[in-house]
């Protein structure tokens, strides 16, 4: 159980008690919390005793009443602010005085409790204050992960870009120092290599490039209705050379015509990277089937290879910007390691989803939906 | 010790690094024995006692190369490691051992950024051999 500290600061004795009494008893729970919060009450007779505990400890909630006897309860409030300006404070007014409640406000106090007040009134009154902090608590955390995941990804991003650098960059330096001999046939290895790594650079700077088009929400063309059958029969062609190369079979099968309203580019980038892992990944003599159905409420499109499959443990991080798979079948396999996660993140645009079944030797399957009419895009 | 009797092993994923690093140190005169994964390098580990190793740090997992130093460490107490990657100060994070806690936990004896220039990594070399 969470525990929060709430300072009573109130020169009534009976209120204190009956405080301490009322809330060491009361939880808080919401269904989004996964744990209940209870509270621990401490108790001052006086500012300058309350102004003593804060100082020595940090509380979540003071209570405070207005008319104490030596500091005011507003003056008190200004003090809290100062040093404490996460602690929040509800005023106690015995009688509800507006000129009181205006000036508190707008100094700082986040809620009022007239007294005398039932212990119902209290509760749910702390019940408000408890929930303002979490969420407080909780934005506050996932601004900070926000941060540390775009942190983690430029330092990823940087890796992968230097690595072909410093690859190419030693080819060359080989070449200077003639580590092969004089004649230009001898460096032809290196200078394809050099190449190839220069050529997977290129590609990851593309995806890059679509990743932050999508991140930013700023799309070069004008959505429209694209005929879907058009679309993947283009994108098969694009990919057949790449797939006799490998010895690997596409077959593309569609029984309607599909127009979805969306971006010709953003559908085009879905159909290229997958089909393009389905050759990538699959072994020779393998085949990859496409089947696009529609059922008058979403586009289904599935994407079935005979490739090495996705282990288990891999397919939850598989959206994942940057993370591959390294087995000892992707080996030498390249990849920028964003096609997926640009994949995802066209899919969520059109609020659809993606799922994926895999049985590592024997193949994998995608399955996209894209729901209709329209898919409109907010 | 002759150059020649002296066996260095190199693990990296990056083909590209491991074919410029074993042909560097060859022509240094320098026996090498390349692994291109964690689980490859702890399988010649298992069998051969390298006098030295250059281990890249992020393989097929983030920290394979302080696993494998780990591992080095524990079969051969006295075999020097180098830890190379190309994570460096650019983005904000240097995996050097400044402190003496990150010296307590990371088993290794140097670490190296990669693109470091070959005389300076030859000159390491020969020092961490010399302990």
């Amino acid at each position: 159980m969470n525990i929060l500290k709430i300072l009573v600061v109130d020169d009534e004795p009976g209120i204190r008690s009956g405080v301490s009494r009322i809330l060491t008893r009361f939880t808080v729970d919401y269904p989004f919390m996964d744990e209940q919060i209870g509270f621990e009450v401490l108790e001052a007779d006086s500012g300058e005793a309350g102004l003593a505990i804060i100082e020595r400890e940090p509380v979540d909630v003071v209570l405070l009443d207005n008319k104490l006897p030596g500091i005011q309860g507003i003056d008190l409030l200004k003090l809290i602010k100062e040093k404490q300006p996460d602690t929040l404070v509800t005023m106690i007014t015995s009688h509800a005085s507006l000129d009181v409640a205006i000036k508190a406000t707008s100094i700082g106090a986040h809620d009022f409790v007239p007294k005398p007040f039932t212990p119902q009134e209290l509760k749910s009154s702390i019940e408000n204050i408890t929930k303002h902090l979490f969420l407080k608590r909780m934005t506050s955390k996932l601004q900070k992960e926000g941060k540390q995941i775009r942190f983690q990804f430029l330092q990823v991003l940087s890796h992968e870009l230097k690595a072909p650098l410093n690859a190419v960059e030693g080819y060359l330096q080989m070449i200077t120092n003639r580590q092969f001999g004089s004649s230009i046939e001898d460096y032809q290895e290196i200078t394809q290599r050099a190449a190839e790594r220069l050529k997977g650079m290129r590609n990851l700077i593309m995806d890059l490039l679509d990743l932050t088009r999508f991140e930013t929400g700023k799309t070069p063309s004008v959505p429209q209705q694209v005929d879907i059958r058009a679309l993947a029969t283009a994108a098969v062609d694009l990919h057949k050379p790449y797939a006799i190369q490998k010895d690997v079979d596409i077959h593309l099968h569609t029984d309607c015509e599909v127009c979805l309203y969306g971006v010709p580019d953003e559908l085009e980038i879905i159909f290229n990277n997958l089909i393009s892992n389905a050759v990538k990944y699959n072994k020779k003599g393998g085949r990859v089937d496409i089947t696009i159905c529609c059922d008058g409420r979403a586009v289904t499109m599935e994407f079935k290879d005979t490739g090495i499959g996705i282990p288990e443990d891999a397919r939850k991080n598989l959206f994942t910007e940057f993370f591959r798979i390294k087995t000892a079948e992707t080996k030498g396999i390249q990849g920028s390691g964003l096609g997926l996660s640009i994949v995802k993140k066209i899919v969520d645009i059109y609020k659809g989803s993606i799922e994926v079944e895999s049985t590592p030797g024997e193949g994998s399957t995608f399955t996209l939906t894209l729901p209709l009419p329209a898919a409109v895009k907010d | 010790m002759n150059r020649k009797e002296i066996k260095i092993l190199i693990a990296d994923d990056d083909p590209d690094y491991l074919f410029q690093m074993k042909i560097m140190l060859q022509n240094a005169g320098f026996q090498v024995i390349a692994a291109d994964s964690q689980a490859q390098a702890e399988e010649i580990i298992a069998s051969v006692k390298p006098d030295l190793a250059i281990l890249d740090l992020m393989m097929e997992k983030d920290d394979s190369g302080f696993i494998l130093s780990y591992k080095i460490k524990k079969l051969y107490p006295r075999v020097p490691v180098i830890l190379a990657t190309a994570v460096s100060q650019e983005t904000g994070i240097s995996f050097g051992f400044d402190t003496e806690e990150d010296r307590s936990w990371i088993k290794a004896d140097l670490y190296l950024e990669k693109g470091i220039r070959q005389d300076q990594l030859l000159m390491e070399i020969e020092k961490l051999l010399k302990k």
